[in-house]
């Protein structure tokens, strides 16, 4: 509040004085930048950091029913949620351990196709054709629709008894039509289809807005020497994108690791196993059990693991990009 | 350049200003004495339809006192979680209502009111509960947090015409029969039974029923002792419908609520339904006729296995409660108001439910054979769920393991004694991660 009450006032005074000296200037250019952070700070602040402090002060708790309403005078547990997160003898540090496999496996193949998808489509609608708004507008919408809106739908077609899936499936005579989707092994290719429905749209909208940039002239001088569609995406349109696709893959990784609300949704509180992704995992065990403490932990091995890998990969990405 | 600045600091000092309003809001979201939120469970065949019932009740409360009531209806699979978020961050509800199982597990959160004295005459004096419905309310020689709302407990539903057609003159007398019967029932794309498979609450209702019977129990002295014999037996007794003798509908391992088994039942995929009185509101809201069905009391182990009790239910139910901090006395008020003699009647019938004070119950609409048999199985063969403070954590644990083996047998897989064994063991780990 002071800092922008000085500001109007500093404000003011610059609006009365018009011989400001250099110095003075200058001083002012030195806490403007400041102030203007300051609403961004305090939110982010408000929003991101102090509940993660929170959220790294309950992990050393042993917060479980007894203390929810009292949770500040929750005992302190030192590092055994620890433990139990990392005992991988044990039921919970195991079924953590598998969770977190589940969950690798389902970002690698989630980004793989949303990513292929999303170029592959932005290729092709980089040329103007007949309905190319309209192709566009119909591929984004999976991404405009509100999550539950969308994945309820899936929820009802991949129903065992009454989903459209199986139905068209028994149709066509591919299968019997008793397929159950949303258990067992197939749980995983159910998630992984939706996911990517719901992700490989902002996959391509980032990657048109790319290619817009693009100068042609370089496809055109390089379509006179000859080379194909596949030469010049390799040649020209990647390397070109690099930029971009650097910080795409990196976002598509991290929301497809976080990813709580598509798995909620679609198997609303009866996760398969093929399918227990790490958020999940670490919702379940702490309302499961109310053992708040314990998530909190999982949380925070979870929020260690991102900002290793995010790290190494912008280490990594950003050394080649700088020899290139 | 200067005016650019300006407007910035316009801008900040108004966001600042939008975050002061903002918390302003938060904190004036405490109840006053003329409002009551209230958190209903879902009773009836859908959320609408509990909207529905309760709606002209709680006109006519608010037309008594004064207070005007904003109702929630919240389903099964979502209430508990709800509680519990309400009770850390200590936005809740001023008036909840709380499957009665959890009611030692609610108590020890500190999070609602205790029924002492003063609060218990507030709402019409402990005298007026039924005795039976009383005795799920917390644990033994504890002041009660919560007090009894509606009665449940558990049936047989069955199709008159698929057991006629089957050439079964009557319902089963004992599980094994039960087996049998449905065995002779499951041709084709028919099955004799439909179960909520994926619901953890009844999971674990059965598997503490049937722990009775084959004469386990899921706690000794407090302590969990999860992977007895006669618990994996408990476990199996259930989940073989699925696994071992395949009478109960595949889709069963999907039936998240006993809702959706209703489905499977009123649509003649399914003869046979175990569920808890109320299931009627649901069977005939999907269109199924009275003379269609009947109802028996679910068959037991005969004879029992040693030790074994003859239980068939849990005492079911819902208690209704009241946080702590909010508009306490408004919230005495509407729990006097929903338990008195005449809102039992009329709430009781509209949901199938069991009256749980004793004037309630003498009223002439609750003289049915079939309510008669539902309040028999509640006085005479009813077990209350362990009254521990474990309690809710057992349900969560030990049901979605089920849940898990159930969809296992669902997805062709066999359940076998030792899967039973290590899914119980593991759900024991993870309830004493907590302790």
């Amino acid at each position: 509040m002071t800092a922008t009450d000085t500001a109007v006032r500093e404000g003011r005074r610059a609006g009365k004085g018009s011989k400001d000296s250099r110095v003075r200037r200058v001083a002012r250019h030195r806490w403007l930048p400041y102030v203007l952070l300051a609403p961004a700070i305090i939110f982010e602040l408000l929003v991101h950091v102090i509940p993660m402090l929170t959220g790294i002060g309950i992990s050393f708790l042993k917060l479980n029913q007894f203390f929810l309403r009292r949770w500040l005078e929750a005992p302190f547990a030192g590092l055994s949620n620890y433990r139990y997160g990392v005992d991988f003898h044990g039921s919970i540090g195991m079924a953590l351990l598998k969770s977190f496999g589940v969950t690798i496996a389902f970002t690698i193949v989630v980004v793989g196709f949303s990513w292929l998808l999303g170029m592959f489509a932005a290729v092709m609608l980089q040329r103007s054709f007949r309905g190319r708004a309209l192709l566009r507008t119909l591929f984004l919408i999976p991404y405009a629709l509100p999550v539950y809106a969308g994945v309820i739908v899936w929820k009802f077609m991949l129903s065992r008894d009454n989903g459209m899936v199986n139905h068209l499936l028994a149709q066509l005579h591919i299968t019997d039509g008793h397929t159950f989707w949303l258990l067992g092994n197939n749980a995983f290719v159910s998630i992984v289809v939706v996911a990517v429905w719901r992700l490989w749209p902002f996959a391509l909208l980032t990657l048109m807005a790319g290619m817009q940039s693009l100068p042609t002239d370089v496809y055109e001088a390089a379509a006179v020497d000859g080379a194909g569609m596949w030469q010049q995406f390799r040649k020209l349109t990647l390397p070109m994108l690099r930029g971009i696709n650097q910080v795409l893959i990196l976002v598509l990784f991290l929301w497809t690791f976080n990813d709580f609300n598509v798995p909620y949704t679609l198997f609303s509180s009866s996760i398969p196993p093929s399918a227990d992704l790490i958020s999940i995992h670490v919702y379940q065990s702490s309302f499961l059990t109310w053992n708040f403490g314990l998530g909190s932990a999982m949380s925070v091995l979870l929020l260690l693991f991102l900002l290793v890998v995010t790290g190494l990969y912008l280490l990594f990405t950003s050394r080649r990009s700088r020899r290139a | 350049m200067r005016k650019r600045i300006l407007g910035a600091v316009a801008l900040s000092a108004a966001m600042l200003a939008g975050t002061g309003g903002l918390t302003a809001c938060s904190s004036d979201s405490g109840s006053d004495s003329k409002t009551l939120t209230y958190w209903a469970s879902n009773q009836g065949s859908s959320i609408q339809n509990d909207k529905d019932v309760l709606g002209p009740e709680l006109k006519k409360f608010t037309k008594q006192t004064g207070i005007k009531v904003n109702l929630q209806v919240i389903g099964w699979n979502d209430l508990l979680n709800k509680i519990t978020t309400a009770t850390t961050s200590g936005e809740g509800p001023d008036v909840v209502n709380i499957g009665n199982t959890w009611s030692a597990s609610m108590a020890a959160t500190g999070a609602f009111v205790d029924f002492d004295k003063s609060h218990m005459d507030q709402v019409g004096g402990q005298d007026k509960f039924l005795a039976t419905s009383m005795s799920s309310t917390g644990a033994k020689g504890k002041t009660p947090a919560s007090v009894p709302l509606y009665g449940l407990s558990y049936g047989l539903f069955y199709n008159k015409k698929m057991f006629a057609d089957a050439g079964i003159s009557k319902p089963p007398a004992s599980w094994q029969e039960l087996v049998t019967d449905a065995q002779k029932l499951t041709k084709g794309k028919q099955y004799g039974i439909t179960l909520a498979g994926a619901s953890y609450t009844e999971n674990a209702h059965f598997a503490y029923i049937f722990g009775q019977q084959q004469g386990g129990d899921f706690f000794k002295n407090g302590k969990p002792t999860f992977t007895s014999p006669q618990n994996v037996k408990a476990v199996q007794q259930y989940t073989d419908l699925i696994a071992k003798d395949k009478v109960a509908t595949p889709a069963s391992a999907e039936h998240t609520t006993t809702n959706d088994a209703i489905e499977d039942f009123t649509s003649g995929k399914a003869a046979m339904l175990l569920g808890q009185n109320n299931t009627n509101t649901g069977i005939e809201a999907a269109g199924m006729k009275k003379s269609e069905y009947a109802v028996a009391p679910i068959p037991m182990l005969d004879p029992l296995p040693a030790g074994g009790k003859a239980i068939n239910s849990h005492v079911a139910g819902i208690n209704i409660a009241a946080f702590k901090g909010g508009n306490e006395s408004g919230a005495m008020k509407l729990i006097k108001f929903l338990t008195s003699a005449k809102e039992q009647v009329i709430l009781d019938k509209a949901f199938n439910a069991l009256p749980v004070t004793t004037e309630a119950a003498k009223a002439p609409e609750f003289q049915t054979p079939e309510n008669k048999m539902f309040v028999n199985v509640l006085a005479k063969t009813s077990a209350p769920m362990p009254m521990i403070t474990d309690e809710s954590q057992f349900e969560t644990t030990v049901g979605n393991a089920m849940k898990d083996l159930i969809a296992q047998a669902a997805t062709g897989k066999s359940v076998t004694a030792a899967d039973v064994r290590k899914s119980l063991a593991d759900a024991q780990q993870k309830m004493q991660s907590g302790g």
